[in-house]
């Protein structure tokens, strides 16, 4: 399962497409959505990842918070919302996502707040037909009618659909598909309508009832917002290295088909190929002028280091399953 | 200017290149072609009518054509910048006081007709222009 993301309802348009039919699509913004942190099942007891978006006034931002985000070194986010995946989809820390993690004609469950009715009567809330319009019915023209029975149940049963408050609940709406993206202003298109107000928060994930027959950036579509210091980043920051190993791949935007082959080679082997894998790519993501010296000096040492902890990390994750 | 605003004018600019949609008003009557796929074969139908009203802005602007067909009367509302639409052509500028003539759906025959529009001051510049092609037809005369 692929991590999802945050978005910020920008409204509703039409698209026409060649053949003259419009479409209705709704625009969501990512809004600098970017991880912010992993629950690992070592340190929390499940493994899920932490991401954020938004930019929240200063003032809302309170101690204990601050903290969270200086400890992870992302900036201060104004919504999070957790995704519980695989370790092995994790994504590296404070890494910015990008729109095309979906792909167009993709399917996806999108989960929004929808908009508040207030307090609501029978016939707006459940579909009530109402009372008659004249034959002597005075004043409860909208009104439910009975609630039940006489002195036998002598009360009225649970769950009685009445009127009551409606709205502003969280709804999912399953199964949309993605009409475009653009990466370049960090929007979604999606076909038709997703809960909620225009500037409410949604968040977008692959639709758990289809399964996609297009194949999807795996463990994700991300981009480095300091990329020049990609290489200083690994030795500083964070613990979990297979992490690292796998947004390494995606960055280079191969479907990490990878993971999948290491799993079935000996050990021998898969040392081999990781570390291979990673030395590539660290070198792709350096600029040009500093790319041979780190080839030679910095990354190799840190390439046996990798691969040795990555061995016991594997294991790990054996024993897990 | 909102992002929503930004995306539609961008598309609007986007169609308004690939094609021309001359000015008309309520009461012109206007000849649009529109294209009609019959499975895999294209082709264009004109459909002839007075323009009884414009509604919405921008990319979701449309208008509503009526005429009578076979002695009933049709509206059909087609969006500006559809591209179902090939070309739209004004036949006759119509002389109006109403911005939506639904007025015209109660009538029929004589009254229902609209008065052409004669912009003088464009007949003006147009004389202006070719004051002597004018002069020789007259002396031709």
């Amino acid at each position: 399962m692929r991590v999802g993301l945050i978005a910020e309802k920008v409204g509703m348009m039409r698209v026409f497409t060649e053949k003259g039919q419009h479409i209705p699509v709704t625009v969501l913004s990512l809004a600098g959505c970017q991880v912010v942190s992993h629950k690992t099942i070592q340190n929390d007891g499940y493994a899920a990842i932490q991401i954020g978006a938004g930019v929240p006034k200063v003032k809302n931002i309170t101690k204990p918070m601050r903290g969270h985000f200086a400890k992870n070194k992302v900036e201060p986010k104004s919504k999070l919302v957790e995704f519980r995946i695989d370790e092995s989809n994790f994504i590296q820390i404070g890494l910015h996502m990008k729109p095309d993690h979906f792909v167009p004609g993709q399917k996806v469950d999108v989960t929004g707040t929808s908009i508040g009715k207030g307090f609501a009567g029978a016939m707006k809330r459940h579909n009530f037909a109402g009372l008659r319009a004249s034959h002597g019915v005075s004043i409860s023209h909208r009104s439910h009618g009975s609630t039940g029975q006489c002195q036998d149940p002598g009360k009225v049963f649970k769950g009685k659909k009445m009127a009551g408050h409606m709205g502003a609940a969280k709804v999912t709406v399953q199964n949309l598909s993605i009409y475009s993206v653009d990466n370049d202003r960090g929007l979604i298109f999606i076909h038709g309508a997703v809960p909620g107000h225009t500037g409410g928060w949604v968040t977008i994930r692959d639709a758990i009832k289809i399964k996609s027959s297009i194949e999807l950036p795996i463990p994700g579509s991300f981009i480095d917002p300091n990329a020049p210091k990609q290489e200083s980043a690994p030795k500083e920051a964070t613990d979990d290295l297979t992490t690292q190993d796998h947004s390494a791949q995606g960055e280079n935007t191969e479907p990490s088909t990878q993971k999948l082959v290491d799993n079935d080679t000996p050990d021998n082997k898969m040392e081999e190929n990781t570390s291979d894998v990673s030395e590539e790519n660290e070198a792709n993501q350096m600029p040009v002028e500093e790319a041979d010296a780190a080839n030679t000096e910095e990354v190799a040492p840190e390439d046996e280091e990798n691969s040795d902890e990555q061995d016991i990390k594997k294991d790990d994750n054996g024993d897990s399953k | 200017m909102n992002l929503i605003q930004e995306l539609e004018k961008e598309q609007l600019d986007k169609l308004r290149e690939s094609k021309q949609i001359p000015d008309f008003a309520p009461g012109d009557t206007v000849r649009v072609n529109v294209k009609i796929s019959e499975g895999t074969r294209e082709r264009v139908q004109a459909y002839e009518g007075v323009v009884i009203g414009r509604s919405g802005s921008g990319i979701n602007e449309s208008f509503t054509v009526r005429k009578i067909s076979y002695g009933e009367g049709v509206e059909r509302v087609f969006p500006v910048y559809s591209p179902t639409i090939e070309s739209i052509s004004v036949v006759k500028k119509g002389k109006v006081r109403r911005a939506k003539l639904y007025y015209l759906r109660d009538r029929r025959g004589k009254s229902a007709r609209i008065a052409e529009k004669i912009d003088v001051n464009r007949q003006k510049a147009k004389e202006v222009s070719q004051p002597e092609a004018t002069g020789e037809e007259n002396e031709s005369k």
